[in-house]
């Protein structure tokens, strides 16, 4: 008999205290972000896309085409292929594939690239109709793009 | 497990829970036979979402299983990824330094904390209590921000390397870990312990429901918080250390009542312990590399290795077999909600459908770590 | 004959419309109330401050398909939705929402109020039957034995106000009421009463709560445990009917809440009594069932079941007794 009396007292105190949270909550600031019209600022290491690094005065991708990056990639995401360098000196980039579809952003290629010719973009918009365009991502049509926007 | 002779095939019902289902967090099936809002027998159905990990892991190399890793429990993924890293370490032979294993363990935890809070939040909705849900969130984003900041991801992270960790911390990411463990304490007593786990509804509710003895516990290989909540003391940190847990000083929670609100005290109680050995592991932080020397291209000598971690949900068990190349030979998980989840059938046997979704709740079930 | 027509189809359109905005604007009202709870905004993107979202979801509702599915009893599964909203719109017609307006003094409105909300049970243990899925009619049944034990401390209390009042008309009991918060059945100070009726008070809401089936006691729709309840197999306005009628069926309740207890539309100063002061009473009460709702984890069925036998009903008898000798004594 004595728990039902105590159970009634000390439930109903609970619930009071616990309606006295929410209205606290309720007259307190918004956590949440708007985010259409608060757009978050992605930290340094942020891995969006891997996209490639240009050289700073040519604009040309930094790769030789070493294939370390489609070894590494545990999903075989990467093609690329390349060709000897007219001056005759190493090798130059003429395709590289990224298969976004498959990627899983571990960043295993860019810790194994030795030339600095990879990174992650901080691009989180990715947005497309069409499958095609993240299945057969063109790195090296972006790097141009990105070279216009720079100009 | 049989139907009981009193109850004729055309007395009972067979009700499908899931793989749809809101309160099987995933695509769990159980097939439960019914008498009314009585189970006579409950039956998990897995494979559901099986995507052969141990075979992938086969498929590639040490380095490339890394990111696998972190999709099976993606709520302690950086517990998933040192088990990996500790067992292949074990097997080549390489040194972690000092401040890597700090680093190990404060991100660890930190991700053991949002892995607790996030169970805490989805374990109040499985009860019907939606507000505590947000509250909870509120702290986990602020976890997930700081790991963002080292890891380079939220949810599923690849941080941990053989011989050490991706990235160092910094001041910020410190002092804001400082500041996190602060603010958690002091929304604790208030939007957790007042609101919900002295709540007269909630105590109702898990209080004597869903109990597991520790015979259950033993017999099924059940381990982390279930495990603790039947009373048996048993922690990989404290009882197989590894790392450098030996060096902090903290509590292994236990609780002898064996029902759903033990487990959940457990769980409670563990958040504070992990704020301790975190704010231990920032006074004590070394200085000096976070990467030691480790061959790109590992080939461990052959031979069968073992690891094991306390993720959130209990033991989780790397057992690598290896034959001189660079790939693994064969490798066995040994992952902690499974032996949990096995549990359920006997124990959800003659209770109330409300009370054995209450009690699948309180047995924080991540079902991609299930499957593998 | 000519004026009666015309206060007839007044008050027919009035009552619609003051139901249709309300079913239409607490979905609106509680998706704001929980987001301020939870600190978050909640609908703000259609109209200003999300004040069209209720008309994009019944245009959004409109334009679904009607799902019957196979199996189902045909007549029944249609029919049910209906059966769960006009009850709840009938019953707007015996409240009075202020001395001079109100549709129909029916002379026992308090026990119509009663029928009607039985028949609003009904649909939802018609609509759990007809929909042949198991989710839905374990749903239905703990439906009909919650609504079947929180029935009876609701009429206990009742009673008592109704042997204060003398009256079984709702109006009555609310003139009997009037001349400020000292005169109201929950704090009569005449006789003491204030000393029981509180307690009355409490059970009568905990009763309307539960017979609304609203959180904590949505033991009908838990939607962990039985997916949507007796609602899993509607689609459509099928289903927008149902969430109408439980809205319309808190209104109702809060009216009934406000007569019964709280001096209907009498101020709580004696000044100025009138329509806004029932309204603003009623609105307190709804933003109280919003914020519980968002506050409590939901409670198990044989607990509420425990609730209302073990701990409402003797309470709620023992009151109606105290209540008697009171009024015998003085």
């Amino acid at each position: 008999m004595n728990q039902y009396w105590t159970d009634i007292i000390h439930g109903g105190k609970s619930l009071l205290t616990g309606l006295a949270i929410t209205a606290r909550e309720f007259f307190s600031p918004v956590v949440t972000e708007q985010y259409p019209y608060e757009v978050p600022t992605m930290t340094p290491l942020f891995r969006g896309h891997t996209e490639l690094i240009g050289n700073e005065e040519t604009g040309l991708p930094n790769c030789v085409v070493c294939g370390a990056c489609p070894r590494a990639c545990p999903s075989n995401c990467i093609t690329l292929e390349g060709k000897k360098a007219e001056n005759g000196k190493g090798r130059v980039l003429t395709r590289y594939i990224l298969d976004f579809s498959k990627c899983s952003l571990c960043g295993l290629c860019v810790e194994s690239c030795k030339f600095n010719a990879l990174r992650f973009s901080k691009d989180y918009n990715l947005v497309s109709f069409n499958k095609d365009d993240f299945v057969y991502m063109d790195l090296i049509k972006r790097l141009e793009d990105q070279n216009r926007c720079k100009k | 497990m049989s139907i009981p002779l009193h109850l004729r095939s055309d007395e009972v019902f067979v009700l499908n829970l899931g793989p749809q289902h809101p309160a099987t967090h995933g695509v769990l099936r159980v097939k439960l036979t019914m008498d009314g809002e009585y189970i006579v027998k409950a039956e998990p159905v897995l494979g559901y979402i099986h995507r052969m990990h141990e075979k992938m892991a086969e498929g590639g190399t040490f380095a490339q299983f890394m990111p696998n890793t972190a999709r099976m429990d993606y709520l302690h993924a950086l517990a998933f990824n040192h088990g990996w890293a500790l067992v292949v370490e074990k097997a080549a032979g390489i040194e972690v330094p000092e401040r890597a294993e700090y680093i190990r363990v404060i991100t660890v935890e930190l991700n053991r904390i949002a892995s607790h809070l996030l169970w805490w939040a989805a374990f109040l909705l499985d009860l019907g209590g939606f507000t505590p849900l947000l509250y909870a969130f509120d702290d986990r984003e602020k976890i997930l921000d700081l790991l963002e900041r080292i890891t380079g991801s939220r949810l599923t992270y690849c941080y941990m390397r053989f011989g050490g960790v991706l990235n160092d911390i910094d001041d910020e990411f410190i002092t804001g870990t400082r500041e996190f463990i602060k603010r958690l304490r002091s929304r604790l007593p208030r939007q957790y312990h007042d609101l919900v786990t002295h709540n007269i509804i909630l105590i109702k509710r898990i209080k004597d429901i869903g109990f597991v003895s520790a015979e259950q516990c033993r017999r099924y290989g059940a381990t982390g918080p279930v495990a603790r909540g039947s009373g048996i003391s048993y922690d990989v940190r404290k009882n197989e250390p590894y790392s450098v847990y030996p060096e902090f000083d903290f509590e292994v929670p236990v609780f002898s009542e064996g029902d759903s609100m033990a487990r959940y005290m457990v769980r409670m109680h563990e958040i504070e312990q992990s704020m301790r050995i975190i704010e231990q592991a920032l006074d004590k932080l070394p200085s000096g590399p976070v990467m030691g020397k480790a061959p790109k291209l590992l080939k461990p000598d052959a031979g069968y290795y073992f690891s094991a971690v306390e993720t959130a949900r209990g033991l989780l068990g790397h057992r690598l077999v290896c034959d001189g190349d660079k790939n693994p030979y064969k490798l066995k998980l040994r992952s902690p909600t499974f032996s949990n989840l096995s549990l359920f059938g006997e124990v959800a046997e003659g209770m109330l459908l409300a009370d054995a979704l209450a009690f699948m709740g309180s047995l924080d079930l991540v079902i991609p770590e299930i499957d593998r | 004959m000519e004026t009666s027509i015309w206060r007839a189809l007044l008050y027919l359109v009035g009552v619609m419309v003051f139901a249709g905005l309300n079913a239409a604007y607490l979905g609106w009202c509680e998706r704001k109330g929980a987001g301020r709870i939870q600190r978050r905004i909640g609908p703000c993107e259609v109209g200003y401050a999300g004040l069209l979202q209720p008309i994009a979801d019944g245009v959004k509702l409109l334009s679904k398909q009607l799902l019957v599915p196979r199996g189902v009893d045909h007549i029944i599964f249609r029919t049910t939705p209906v059966m769960a909203m006009i009850p709840a719109m009938t019953s707007m017609v015996a409240i009075p929402f202020s001395a001079n307006i109100q549709a129909r003094a029916v002379e026992l409105s308090v026990l119509l109020l009663f029928a009607l909300a039985s028949i609003g049970m009904m649909a939802i243990l018609l609509g759990g039957w007809a929909s042949g899925n198991k989710y839905a009619i374990i749903s239905s049944a703990r439906a009909v034995s919650q609504n079947l034990a929180y029935e009876i401390p609701m009429l206990v209390t009742v009673i008592t106000v109704v042997l204060l009042t003398g009256s079984l008309e709702l109006k009555e009991i609310a003139l009997k009421q009037q001349g400020g918060f000292w005169h109201w059945n929950v704090f009569r100070l005449e006789n003491g009463h204030f000393l029981t009726m509180w307690i009355s008070f409490i059970i009568f809401f905990i009763c309307s709560v539960a017979e609304t089936n609203r959180a904590p006691f949505d033991m009908a729709e838990a939607e962990s445990e039985l997916v949507a309840g007796y609602m899993t197999e509607y689609s459509s306005m099928g289903f927008g009917l149902f969430m109408m009628g439980e809205y319309l069926n808190i209104v109702v309740g809060a009216c009934l809440t406000t007569t019964l207890f709280l001096g209907g539309w009498d101020c709580p100063f004696g000044l100025t009594p009138g329509v806004w002061w029932f309204l603003l009473k009623i609105y307190i009460l709804i933003f109280t069932f919003i914020w519980i709702r968002w506050t409590y984890p939901r409670t198990q069925i044989y607990r509420l079941l425990n609730l209302s036998w073990k701990i409402l009903i003797p309470f709620s008898f023992a009151n109606l007794l105290i209540t008697a000798a009171l009024i015998k004594v003085f």
